[in-house]
């Protein structure tokens, strides 16, 4: 996989997610995955589009233009395998 | 262990689609396994519960168990106020999805269906000439291995099974509709009518609804698309419009979600998976309705699948597309049009038709009575829908 070389941006705000898949649906790098409550970024996918940030019904997405490594967030789980 | 290794066919998604697609797969003497990520099925429902009693009865004899309330009305609210009731033909039925969605699997497993939940599939197996060959599943933190034949995306608007297969199924910022619902109680609306508003400050390339759900209480959200919601979310419209006409409401519950009101996808099947439901954009574009239409697609997805397996023959499932297209596919299409065109109305276009259909005799104010005052009011618009069909 190809290293990423820009810094991540999107930020899900802990407690504003409701899980609704509206960011995933929307995603055109497959970078989000929905489990039944937690919402996975595949980091090397995303390109800071802000697709996502716009489709969030509840406006949980948020974009940090210096990056979010200084935030809590979820740690990205079950990335499919095979790629 | 409480299902097998190996399947005829696998469903990813326990909604009205995936359950439709094992109960009819299963009716043709398939074996055929559903796997649900969520704990239940039918929780949490994203969806604003409204179906046609038409649409409704090709599946399942209505039930008062799980229809929260009968409608035989419908209003159009236009941005100015001012509000239509065209005549409705026929009767809809507002939902207990929660409870419906349970019915529905229950039949599925009825026909011989065997279902899971909390069963989180993510990644496919792949044979080594690319086919999809069963899936990979986590139950309860345990990842299992479960082969299968076919595979039928039933995954919803954050599809990513279709994706594995080498589908692309995300949907345009244009066409995805992001929702906000209440359902709020205290409040006093008509029991029995379906209110809808328009206008860009109400709910810009979307509308609003008002849903009766008996007991003073209703379902209350909202679609824009998220091209509109780049400016402004769906939930600070919802919220305006809630402060401004039910300040009082008690909320009971709050939901969110995506609408893919788009053409069907365009890649129905591929490597022995095929997409049902939101997962295949397979709503109504200008009503964003999903019901009966994801329950069409899954019933057709399982009668193909189930009759690919009696056969042995997968080139069979390249039929689904063209059934789908013949049944529902084309009027989605022709709707898709319609709505670009209705999408390009400004505020004063709609207040100007709802004014001049107040103008007709009530018994001429049907949809299409409104189609041609529409098309007086603003001739251009028969100029844009000649363009349509001759495109």
């Amino acid at each position: 996989m190809e290293k990423r070389h820009i810094p991540l941006m999107m930020y899900i705000v802990p407690g504003k997610c409701d899980f609704c898949g509206c960011c995933v649906g929307v995603c055109p790098e497959d970078a989000l995955e929905l489990l039944e409550a937690r919402i996975s970024i595949i980091e090397e996918r995303c390109t800071n589009c802000r697709k996502c940030e716009w489709a969030c019904p509840w406006n949980a997405i948020e974009f940090h233009r210096g990056g979010v490594e200084y935030l809590p967030r979820v740690q990205p789980q079950f990335i499919n395998e095979s790629r | 262990m409480m299902w097998n290794n190996t399947y005829d066919i696998i469903v990813v998604g326990a909604g009205p689609a995936g359950s439709t697609a094992a109960r009819y797969a299963a009716a043709e003497g398939a074996s055929v396994l559903v796997l649900e990520k969520d704990r239940d099925v039918g929780y949490p429902v994203r969806c604003g519960e409204a179906v046609s009693h038409e649409g409704l009865i090709q599946f399942i004899d209505p039930d008062p168990r799980w229809i929260a309330t009968t409608v035989t009305r419908f209003r159009l609210v236009a941005p100015n106020g001012c509000a239509v009731e065209p005549k409705l033909d026929g009767r809809g039925y507002i939902l207990e999805r929660r409870l419906f969605d349970y019915v529905l699997a229950q039949r599925a497993v009825q026909e011989g269906a065997h279902v899971v939940t909390k069963a989180y599939v993510y990644d496919l197996l792949r044979s080594s000439d690319g086919t999809v060959c069963g899936v990979k599943v986590v139950v309860k933190e345990r990842t299992y291995e479960i082969r299968a034949k076919i595979v039928i995306a039933a995954d919803g608007v954050e599809s990513r099974v279709g994706r594995w297969a080498g589908i692309s199924t995300n949907c345009s910022i244009k066409d995805m509709e992001s929702c906000a619902q209440v359902t709020i109680t205290g409040i006093t609306v008509e029991p029995d009518r379906l209110d809808f508003y328009f206008g860009s400050t109400v709910a810009p390339d979307g509308y609003l609804w008002v849903f009766p759900k008996g007991n003073h209480t209703a379902n209350v959200g909202i679609g824009i698309s998220v091209e509109a919601a780049k400016r402004r979310s769906a939930l600070q419209y919802l919220q305006q419009f809630l402060e401004t006409h039910f300040p009082h409401a008690s909320i009971l519950t709050q939901i969110a979600g995506g609408v893919p009101c788009a053409k069907t996808n365009s890649v129905l099947v591929k490597n022995n998976v095929m997409l049902v439901g939101d997962a295949a954009h397979q709503v109504n574009p200008i009503s964003g309705g999903g019901i009966i239409s994801g329950m069409i697609g899954g019933m057709i997805a399982g009668q193909v699948a189930g009759r690919a397996i009696q056969q042995q023959n997968f080139a069979l499932l390249d039929e689904y597309p063209a059934l789908w297209h013949k049944r529902l596919g084309w009027r989605h299409e022709l709707f898709y049009s319609i709505k670009e065109v209705i999408s390009n109305f400004t505020d004063d276009t709609l207040n100007s038709i709802a004014e001049s259909v107040l103008k007709l005799p009530e018994d001429k104010r049907t949809l299409g009575g409104i189609f041609r005052v529409a098309l007086w009011n603003k001739p251009s618009l028969l100029l844009d829908l000649a363009k349509l069909f001759v495109s």
